[in-house]
């Protein structure tokens, strides 16, 4: 199982820091947040396509998971055209099709797929221990570090054990369906589940008081700094002026 | 129940990510050094959570179990699905970073809420299961109706589907609430102190 599948690579965005990475990523994504229009929305979903290319990851599996992003802006390609009133351009049915709906579900596509790519590119080409040693780079309190950091460690290991749970289940002959009986069942496991989780928690505690956790995680690698870091952080606020600017007609 | 990245106003991304900021310091102080492991654990099990499939009627639903974690964790909560939700974004780009903050106060917020009101009721072995059931079921409940809220707010527009998007959720609803009964009532037989029943 493998989640991190953006992370490892070779190129101008695997190289660049965490910290670097994660400001111009809010700063990017904030100011592509805020366009209204569909001409700074294109803007920008330009340069997340430069960017992907650029950091040079599977295409096919991003697109794959565009694919079930654009699930909710289907609901609204569905729904959109027919409730925001304006001007109708076709009528289907009862129902009449306004282009300021259509209009608006256009621009939330490519609103959404911008941005779902410019945060693959930026935070997804970073591994989660290089993200969490980051954010302390950054004066996140070190208490919301260590939570990233050691979920991150133990959501496979939970996995794992629910996936085991439920194994001996079907081999006991459960088979999942719409039945008080198939809920007790996901509800018995998911509590067992969490019950291994409480009890390891607690020796995976006591082991790390035993051998002197401070309450400090120490990062084995350290941040530096190099020129591609600033570098990167400048273009990343000139693209986000030159949306802004289109946005705002400057 | 994940809202996506570029819908909601800049407004209420703001006031999101304030929210979201005040809960999970809010949350961080209830946390001392020895709970950051269990705390991290259970967010790491909340996580496990989205990806469990449960069967109803012809489809499917993930659990959401947010308002399990606010039976367990209370305002440690929120810091912990804020960590859970930062995952989901990283690892499946569900949510993203702008709307993090907003749908951290939809589902923790939303957990929180449906779930304070029958906190006490865990200590009474005979209410335990009606607990675990009203709680699911509120949370969930109050979430959708934050997300149609934050809809809403972001524009009249958004009406039909913020009325599709609630619909969708009731089914969810009756399902968290069934499972976090069960999860309840097994958990106060094995291992009661997760809830914190005093036996």
């Amino acid at each position: 199982m493998n989640f991190e599948q953006w992370a490892v690579g070779d190129s101008l965005f695997h190289r660049v820091s965490s910290p670097f990475k994660m400001i111009a990523a809010i700063c990017f994504c904030f100011g592509l947040a805020s366009c209204k229009q569909v001409d700074a929305a294109l803007m920008g979903l330009f340069f997340t396509i430069c960017g992907v290319l650029l950091a040079r990851i599977s295409l096919l599996a991003l697109l794959q998971r565009l694919v079930l992003v654009n699930i909710f802006t289907l609901v609204c390609w569905f729904t959109l055209p027919v409730t925001v009133v304006g001007r109708a351009v076709a009528h289907i049915w009862f129902l009449s099709i306004s282009a300021e709906g259509l209009a608006l579900a256009l621009l939330i596509t490519i609103k959404t797929n911008a941005l779902v790519l410019a945060f693959v590119v930026l935070i997804g080409t970073s591994s989660v221990v290089d993200l969490g040693h980051g954010l302390r780079v950054l004066k996140i309190p070190q208490k919301l570090c260590l939570l990233l950091l050691f979920s991150y460690r133990y959501i496979f290991v939970i996995y794992d054990e629910y996936r085991r749970l439920s194994r001996a289940a079907i081999l006991r002959s459960f088979r999942p369906t719409s039945s008080m009986h198939t809920y007790q069942t996901y509800g018995n496991l998911f509590g067992m589940t969490l019950v291994k989780g409480w009890q390891r928690a607690g020796r995976v505690r006591d082991a790390m008081v035993l051998r002197g956790f401070s309450g400090e995680f120490v990062a084995l690698s350290t941040v530096k700094i190099c020129l591609a870091d600033w570098l990167l952080v400048i273009v990343v606020f000139c693209c986000t002026a030159v949306v802004l600017a289109v946005e705002y007609r400057l | 129940m994940h809202l996506s990245e570029g819908i909601v106003s800049m407004p209420i991304l703001i006031g999101g990510g304030a929210l979201a900021t005040v809960g999970t310091i809010i949350g961080l102080k209830k946390i001392d050094e020895d709970h950051i492991m269990t705390t991290a654990m259970l967010s790491a099990t909340f996580f496990v959570a989205s990806l469990i499939h449960v069967p109803i009627g012809p489809g499917s639903v993930h659990l959401l179990l947010n308002g399990l974690m606010a039976l367990i964790l209370g305002w440690a909560c929120i810091p912990a699905i804020l960590v859970a939700l930062a995952l989901q974004a990283v690892f499946f780009q569900y949510g993203g970073l702008t709307v993090l903050g907003v749908n951290v106060v939809i589902i923790g917020g939303g957990g929180l809420l449906g779930s304070c009101l029958f906190r006490g009721m865990l200590q009474r072995p005979k209410l335990r299961k009606l607990a675990g059931l009203l709680s699911g079921f509120f949370s969930v409940a109050c979430a959708a109706l934050f997300l149609c809220i934050t809809l809403l707010t972001t524009g009249e527009e958004f009406v039909g589907t913020a009325q599709v998007i609630f619909a969708a959720h009731l089914p969810v609803m009756v399902v968290e609430g069934v499972i976090t009964m069960f999860i309840v009532s097994f958990l106060a037989k094995v291992q009661p102190e997760i809830l914190g029943i005093k036996s």
